[in-house]
């Protein structure tokens, strides 16, 4: 087949070689219009996206933590504050070889077994990526040893970090509570509460106590350096900084000493107390024994220590002023003559004869009296004084179950106090509603006999006991215990203080109120339940002691201390005010196992009143004098 | 003296004034782009000059070398190309999965290089050659003497190099008079045979197509180079960001940003405008070449002259279409702008042609 003519047809040979030349050129110009297209797209069209990308690679933002608030209490000392040092610091996805870099770490620097172990169960609880420490604290030879060894353990860093530390020991746990890594349950809440972001770059939050209560305070404001760094994400400079806000320091109400004195007064028992100021809520000491050392939970608990923790028959992680729940006892009389008195159903004169027992109408059962023989005649002041079992037997039946509760109510039993603490019990007040709700049956008359003397379904935290009583003390004012008195922005500025909360101002008439505080003042008289506790004391006490039982007492037997286990005796309760005229300071004690209220829980009470009203110390217990911080 | 000195200035009348503009102007705006890419690396810089220098010596030397001279190394060229091919295919060094480098004693070459140029040389030589007689049957020798090396180097496998050389094989044919019913039914055959050289391509060739199509399937792999060069380039916007101020250039965002993206670098610091520039001069560059093919007395002049026209837009297209994100990522140069010695000097050893075939004016004898 021939192409075309073979000729040396010149002409026609170049003609089309120009038409092919201006072909090729076309396919360039082609070429070249669709690339300008391709780039006017990204350039002009596209800019504001990629220079939005651009910007995202070049700055990232590096939080910078804020420092936690400090804790003091009321005298300036400090609770818990913070501490620099340098731990140690593994990110599982960085090593080789996990094992075999642990087993290099441990051969240049030493590594408890505890530490170990806490290492590995917090290496469980978190994801590859997240560093997990496994020393802190380090020395500064273990720092440079960690340094000259660190291009062979690829994954492990040194890192400056603040840690909490809590320097007044085991008895303030339970106020301060404790700080400890956030976990995934910490995330996620905080995610719900829309706080994330300000968590970038936060080790620790608040768990317990005033750490997770006033956590939105004490933590700060998270700041952040807008860098600008390279691909391999290296800051090469500072474009902006916006620093971080310091937490704000919180004062409390509580006085370091007067909870060592306490404390001290529980001696080998255990229980709980709290004392409140009367007119401002303000938590003046606040113990529940046993307690623990916050600091074993900051950088993450070892599970040997969890174990005895949790596993402990004191179960010292249970708050007892705030998680305790026993019956009231007798300490609930007060307030059951102050309803019978308000309601109408008595009188300041009106008295009955008591044979040692109660019995109902058409029935045969005798609900006794804890006097055997019984009190004889016994009017409203003496069956406080006398702790009259018989009288408020009688007084329950007459004011029936349903008016019972509605007037405990107003003192807050039952409900939670509103304290600035997070886990509080609700406790429980009866009533035939709740019943019916409850246990799907009808109230039963004996029911409400035994509710007169704070037996039965009741149950009441010392905490609950402490505020009602600060209410007999106060003239009804129903305030929120506090332990938090003032808050200030760190360096310098002017502590702000938080106005306490009056929930309810329940009108009491005078003087039926007035015949109660007789009842209560005579109770630490000579003659009365807890005359001995207020022997000698230069200022007057209202109190009124009770128990909390333990094990059931069959019909006709007796209750004897001495003869049951230490564990089977009945709780002490005292509650108690003072100055009985001009109170400043209410309180609740409760003694686990301590058998009477007059016997273990008076003397401690006695002993917190003495040190806050007159600065005297217990015998034997040598506190140095105060050191005041500001 | 003067003997000496005319010696030269004859020597420099073979230069094409044009040209030799357009190609120093490109070298300077490579030189600022190198500068700036390499964050003012002394080295790569003095490097680059160095690189110029050899490249533009190797120009001066190529323009006077006269046509029908050039002509006759065609045919050698392309045999030696060929033996180094198939010694390639048997004894090759394997580098990253491919077999393209055969070891010389002292350096390790890549025979498919010498190919780009003697190819060419190889086939404008034999049109020219059978000037005269031109038949079919020249046509189909012609196109075997560019599929034999297309194959070998396409089993090496390097489909980009493979595709650039079948490129300007093609265009000679083209050039030397191809008829359009055999390149639009050939077209038209490649197209239909696309699924089955499709299932041909190794896997990692599909995937650099695939991730073409979609860089953020594989945002931290291979397309991240086209994420990261489509973002310079975007962010440039019309102006540009000024020369060192490209962000995604200056904090090492860009990968290969010297050499085969520098593009992208271009574009984040002048702007659209450089863009505009940049391919303006090109496309002067490919209208002087074939200005040249159309005034060449010799047919050899005329192909070679409008072969290397094009085949250097046809880098200039891949190149930034890949950078630019609309082609594969193949390891194509940007002419006379990427750092680079062997593209440098094959590329002006291509300009030294053109202007040679611009400056000897007289008929040859074949």
């Amino acid at each position: 087949m021939r192409i075309h003519a073979p000729l040396k047809d010149l002409d026609h040979e170049l003609a089309r070689f120009q038409g092919r030349l201006k072909a090729g050129a076309a396919f360039v110009v082609l070429l070249a219009t669709a690339l300008l297209g391709r780039v006017f797209y990204l350039q002009v069209m596209q800019h504001e996206h990629y220079i939005e990308r651009a910007e995202n690679n070049r700055i990232s933002l590096v939080p910078t933590s804020p420092h936690r608030g400090l804790i003091l209490d009321r005298n300036g000392r400090i609770l818990a504050e913070n501490y620099s040092a340098y731990t140690l610091e593994i990110t599982r996805a960085e090593t080789d070889d996990l094992d075999a870099t642990l087993a290099e770490i441990g051969a240049l620097i030493e590594i408890m077994p505890g530490q170990l172990r806490r290492f590995r169960r917090l290496l469980s609880e978190s994801h590859e990526f997240e560093t997990v420490p496994l020393k802190s604290r380090l020395s500064d030879e273990e720092v440079a040893i960690l340094a000259a060894n660190r291009y062979r353990l690829p994954g492990v860093e040194v890192k400056a970090r603040l840690f909490r530390n809590y320097q007044a020991g085991p008895g303030m746990a339970h106020v301060v509570g404790f700080v400890g890594r956030i976990n995934d349950h910490d995330l996620k809440r905080l995610r719900a509460e829309n706080r994330e972001q300000n968590y970038k770059g936060s080790v620790h939050i608040g768990k317990t106590g005033l750490e997770q209560s006033y956590e939105s305070l004490l933590h700060g404001r998270t700041g952040y350096d807008q860098m600008e760094t390279d691909s391999s994400g290296r800051a090469v400079r500072v474009l902006s900084r916006v620093p971080p806000v310091p937490g704000k320091d919180l004062r409390l109400h509580l006085d370091l000493d007067l909870q060592a004195v306490a404390e001290t007064a529980f001696g080998d028992y255990l229980g709980g107390l709290v004392a409140i100021d009367p007119n401002t809520g303000g938590v003046l000491a606040l113990v529940s024994k046993p307690g623990f050392d916050p600091n074993l939970f900051v950088d993450g608990i070892d599970p040997e220590s969890w174990k005895a923790l949790n596993e402990s028959p004191e179960r010292p992680m249970v708050n007892r002023v705030l998680r305790g729940i026993y019956p009231p006892g007798s300490t609930i009389k007060p307030f059951m003559a102050l309803a019978g008195l308000e309601m109408g159903v008595r009188k300041a004169s009106d008295s009955i004869v008591d044979p040692g027992y109660f019995s109902l109408p058409n029935s045969r059962h005798q609900f006794r009296d804890w006097k055997r023989e019984g009190h004889g005649v016994v009017d409203l002041r003496r069956s406080i004084s006398q702790s009259c079992d018989t009288y408020y037997y009688k007084l329950a039946v007459d004011l029936g179950v349903d008016r019972m509760h509605d007037y405990l109510t107003r003192f807050g039993l039952g409900e939670q106090t509103g304290i600035d603490l997070n886990g509080e019990s609700t406790g429980l007040l009866p009533s035939r509603e709740w019943k019916q709700r409850r246990w799907k049956q009808p109230w039963y008359p004996g029911e409400t006999v035994i509710a007169g003397i704070g037996q039965g379904y009741h149950l009441t935290t010392p905490l609950q006991l402490a505020q009602a009583t600060a209410m007999l003390a106060n003239g009804g004012k129903r305030i929120e215990p506090r332990l938090v008195q003032a808050v200030r922005e760190p360096l310098g500025h002017d502590w702000q203080p938080l106005p306490g909360v009056v929930r309810e101002q329940v009108a009491i008439t005078p003087a039926h109120l007035g015949l109660v505080r007789e009842g209560m003042m005579d109770v630490m008289r000579p003659g009365g339940t807890a005359a001995r506790s207020a022997a000698g004391a230069p200022y007057a006490i209202a109190g009124k002691t009770g128990t909390a039982q333990v094990v059931g007492i069959k019909q006709g037997a007796r209750y004897d201390a001495s003869r049951l286990a230490r564990e089977h005796r009945d709780h002490a309760l005292f509650i108690a005010y003072a100055p009985a005229e001009n109170p400043t300071i209410a309180l609740a004690v409760m003694v686990e196992n301590g058998g009477s209220g007059s016997g273990t829980a008076a003397p401690i009470a006695r002993a917190v009143f003495d040190y806050y009203l007159t600065g005297k110390r217990p015998a034997g217990m040598d506190l140095e004098a105060s050191d005041v911080a500001d | 003296m003067s003997r000496t000195s005319h010696w030269i200035i004859r020597r420099l009348g073979h230069l094409d004034g044009v040209l030799l503009t357009l190609v120093l102007v490109l070298l300077g705006i490579s030189l600022a782009a190198v500068a700036s890419a390499s964050g003012q690396s002394p080295a790569r810089i003095s490097g680059h000059l160095v690189n110029i220098g050899l490249a533009l010596g190797v120009m001066v030397v190529m323009a006077n070398v006269p046509p029908h001279l050039l002509s006759r190394v065609g045919p050698s060229l392309y045999v030696a190309g060929m033996v180094l091919l198939i010694g390639v295919a048997l004894f090759g060094e394997i580098r990253n999965g491919s077999r393209r480098w055969i070891n010389l004693g002292v350096m390790a070459f890549q025979p498919s290089e010498l190919l780009k140029l003697a190819l060419p040389l190889m086939l404008a030589w034999y049109f020219q050659h059978n000037e005269t007689v031109l038949r079919a049957k020249h046509y189909l020798i012609a196109g075997a003497l560019l599929l034999v090396p297309f194959v070998l180097i396409l089993r090496q496998p390097d489909l980009g190099t493979a595709l650039m050389i079948g490129a300007s094989g093609f265009y000679l044919l083209f050039f030397a008079g191809l008829p359009w019913k055999v390149i639009f039914g050939g077209g038209i055959l490649g197209a239909a045979s696309l699924p089955v050289v499709w299932g041909m391509l190794h896997e990692y060739q599909q995937r650099r197509v695939l991730t073409l199509l979609d860089p953020s399937s594989d945002p931290l792999g291979a397309g991240y180079h086209i994420i990261q060069s489509t973002i310079a380039i975007g962010s440039g916007g019309f102006f540009g960001k000024g020369w060192m101020q490209g962000t995604q250039n200056q904090l090492d965002f860009i990968p290969e940003r010297t050499t085969d993206f520098i593009f992208a670098v271009i574009g984040e610091e002048f702007g659209y405008l450089g863009t505009i520039l940049l391919v303006g001069l090109y496309l002067a560059i490919v209208v002087r070449g074939l200005m040249i093919a159309a005034r060449a007395p010799t047919l050899f002049g005329r192909l070679m002259a409008a072969t290397l026209s094009l085949n250097l837009f046809t880098y200039v297209f891949v190149n930034m279409g890949m950078v630019s994100g609309i082609l594969p990522v193949v390891g194509v140069p940007l002419p006379l702008m990427s750092y680079g010695g062997t593209a440098l000097v094959t590329l002006l050893l291509g300009m030294g042609i053109l202007m040679s075939v611009a400056t000897h004016r007289q008929l040859n004898k074949t």
